[in-house]
């Protein structure tokens, strides 16, 4: 295989001779890739805004980029079983507004928060349910799901935002200090959700047969997996995770609004992508992920800061997403 | 065990690993099996070969627990044992290294080995997020390579990036540190180029040496006569015969597989392959 490919770059010298031994580094650490990406966005900004290098912007991108981020996460574990989810965005607005109604009606903000939780787990339990043993593609079942939670969330709330929240809901929108230096929590909530899946996915048993159940769904039966059980999990797992990023949009826009997030679903998709998750399942990482939330973070700040307009900013992370898939195959296609 | 090429296992009395008797399978009004024996005997590699519908693939199914038959009764060592489902004969110890080989191909070797009865340390929260102990899977698996004779280095390679011969390699590894007892290999050498089979029948050789038992199924002929020590011949559900490639020619299996004698294959020109 080696040498096939070494006489065809001989045969064709130029830019696939030049991108050989990149892609081979590349195939080996499929993190560098969107890492150097990130990076030279950063040192491009940096040149071209004099805001936005800065430990304040830095704060303002976190911040963000946290809910995309978080949904991400939830993404990644999903898209590594070879499904998808459209819903996630919807889910996490659905449990917001539940939240914020629940609190502002009285109900103690434990148990108003506690009710959240259970019903974005159970809104994942359902689309798991439906994955898993029904077998529908999770493509459509999550499609459904997205409309029939977007609906459920105007229905709910009869199109009108819930503010005047109380405080205890809008933790997550504080700021802690650490060491004299005022760190805003969301974006820490964000990187332990994202420490904690990192975990579960290298560290533990469970990690592997998500890995295997997406990489080859009757392989890991035959070896007594129960991957019925293992996407239930993940799908359920995914709703906690949606859940929580309810809790940090709560925080960051003070309100529960129901018309909130449309786009972030296709937002997170983007992120798990650019983090170099392949859609077909079985590889993929988290930390990718949350590289893959900066870009277009970044991508979308920066742009603003140096004054371009918000379509183009669409525009750019469209872009990204194809040639980040490209380049995925480019170097998963070296592999072989 | 040296004079067992002169006294066969049947005239030594020596147990079955692996026995069934009398078996049956009928799919509607198709009889697959009709009254079928079978034996493995320890320390043995047992061909089994028939032509297409000649009811093996039924019969290792039933072996292996994908099927169930309508009659007749499976033994280990002698007891009557139930296979109801792949788990049951998995839990008895046959393991069957599949076709498609069932592997994870994004998964390292060492992932792949143990894929499903992973080994665990203790993690940060006790029992639920129990770590994987990876260095001692790693470790485990290259001795079990090395122990089958697979050169391989690393254990962290995904499989993908291995041969079709060497992922064979890790199927059968994973099955013979799983299984123990029985290995069933359903045609192994089947999609392998010259080079690559020799290897999986080398491979093979390496899992009787190991002391388990193999089931071989194979259409290929000079590879079952490379390595079998007894071949169960299988013609239209029943049992043809058994041959050993030191007492018998391909052409007798082959008449045995097709039903002809010697002398009309000597007639229509069939010469040995």
């Amino acid at each position: 295989m080696t040498t096939s490919q070494t006489t065809q770059a001989k045969e064709r010298p130029g830019l696939r001779q030049a991108l050989t031994p990149v892609l081979d580094v590349l195939a080996r650490n499929p993190i560098l890739g969107p890492l150097f990406g990130l990076a030279l966005l950063i040192i491009f900004f940096s040149v071209k805004s004099p805001v936005f290098f800065s430990v304040d912007n830095f704060k303002q991108i976190l911040l963000q980029s946290m809910e995309v981020g978080t949904l991400a996460v939830g993404q990644t574990l999903i898209i590594i079983t070879a499904g998808i989810d459209l819903s996630n965005g919807a889910i996490m607005v659905f449990g917001s507004v539940v939240m914020a109604k629940l609190a502002v009606t009285g109900t103690p903000v434990l148990v108003a928060i506690g009710a959240g939780l259970g019903l974005t787990m159970a809104l994942g339990l359902v689309n798991g349910l439906i994955v898993a043993r029904i077998r529908l593609p999770p493509f459509i079942v999550t499609l459904g799901m997205l409309n029939v939670v977007y609906a459920s969330t105007l229905l709910y709330t009869q199109g009108a935002a819930v503010d005047n929240l109380p405080s205890n809901l809008l933790a997550l929108g504080a700021n802690i200090k650490i060491g004299g230096a005022s760190v805003p929590v969301g974006p820490l909530v964000m990187i332990a959700v994202v420490l904690v899946a990192w975990y579960a996915l290298t560290q533990t048993p469970w990690g592997k047969h998500v890995y295997a159940t997406g990489n080859n769904l009757e392989a890991a039966r035959l070896t007594g997996i129960d991957t019925s059980r293992v996407l239930l999990s993940v799908y359920v797992l995914a709703g906690l995770i949606y859940g929580i990023a309810a809790l940090l949009i709560l925080g960051r826009t003070t309100v529960g609004d129901p018309n909130g997030g449309q786009t972030d679903n296709l937002d997170s998709i983007t992120a798990v992508v650019i983090g170099g998750t392949s859609l077909f399942g079985g590889r993929g990482s988290v930390v990718g992920t949350f590289i893959g939330a900066l870009i277009v973070g970044v991508i979308r700040n920066g742009l603003t800061l140096i004054g371009v307009d918000a379509l183009w900013q669409t525009f750019a992370t469209g872009v990204l997403v194809v040639v980040a898939v490209a380049l995925d195959q480019a170097t998963r296609r070296r592999r072989r | 065990m040296n004079d067992a090429t002169n006294t066969t296992p049947e005239q030594a009395e020596v147990v079955p690993v692996l026995e069934a008797r009398n078996i049956s399978k009928r799919f509607g009004n198709v009889t697959a099996l009709e009254h079928v024996d079978f034996e493995l005997y320890p320390d043995e590699i047992l061909a089994l070969v028939g032509d297409n519908g000649a009811g093996k693939s039924t019969l290792i199914k039933i072996l292996s627990g994908a099927i169930q038959p309508d009659e007749g009764e499976i033994l280990m060592g002698g007891e009557r044992v139930n296979i109801r489902n792949p788990q049951d004969a998995r839990r008895l110890g046959i393991e069957t290294v599949y076709q498609d080989l069932a592997l994870a191909p994004a998964l390292d070797i060492a992932s792949n080995l143990f894929l499903g009865r992973e080994e665990r340390e203790p993690g940060i929260l006790g029992g639920i997020f129990r770590r994987l102990d990876k260095s001692r899977m790693r470790k485990e698996a290259a001795e079990n390579m090395a122990s089958l004779k697979i050169g391989l280095r690393s254990m962290r390679q995904p499989v993908e990036n291995l041969s079709g011969g060497q992922r064979q390699g890790v199927a059968v590894a994973r099955a013979v540190s799983w299984g123990k007892r029985v290995v069933i290999m359903d045609e192994p050498t089947a999609a392998l180029g010259v080079k690559e089979s020799g290897m999986v029948l080398e491979l093979i050789r390496n899992v009787k040496a190991r002391g388990v038992p193999v089931i071989l199924i194979s259409h290929n002929l000079p590879h079952v006569f490379e390595v079998a020590d007894r071949i169960q011949v299988m013609r239209l559900g029943r049992r043809a015969g058994i041959a050993r490639p030191g007492q018998q020619t391909m052409d007798t299996v082959v008449a045995m597989m097709t039903g002809a004698t010697q002398a009309q294959l000597a007639a229509t020109g069939t010469d040995s392959p």
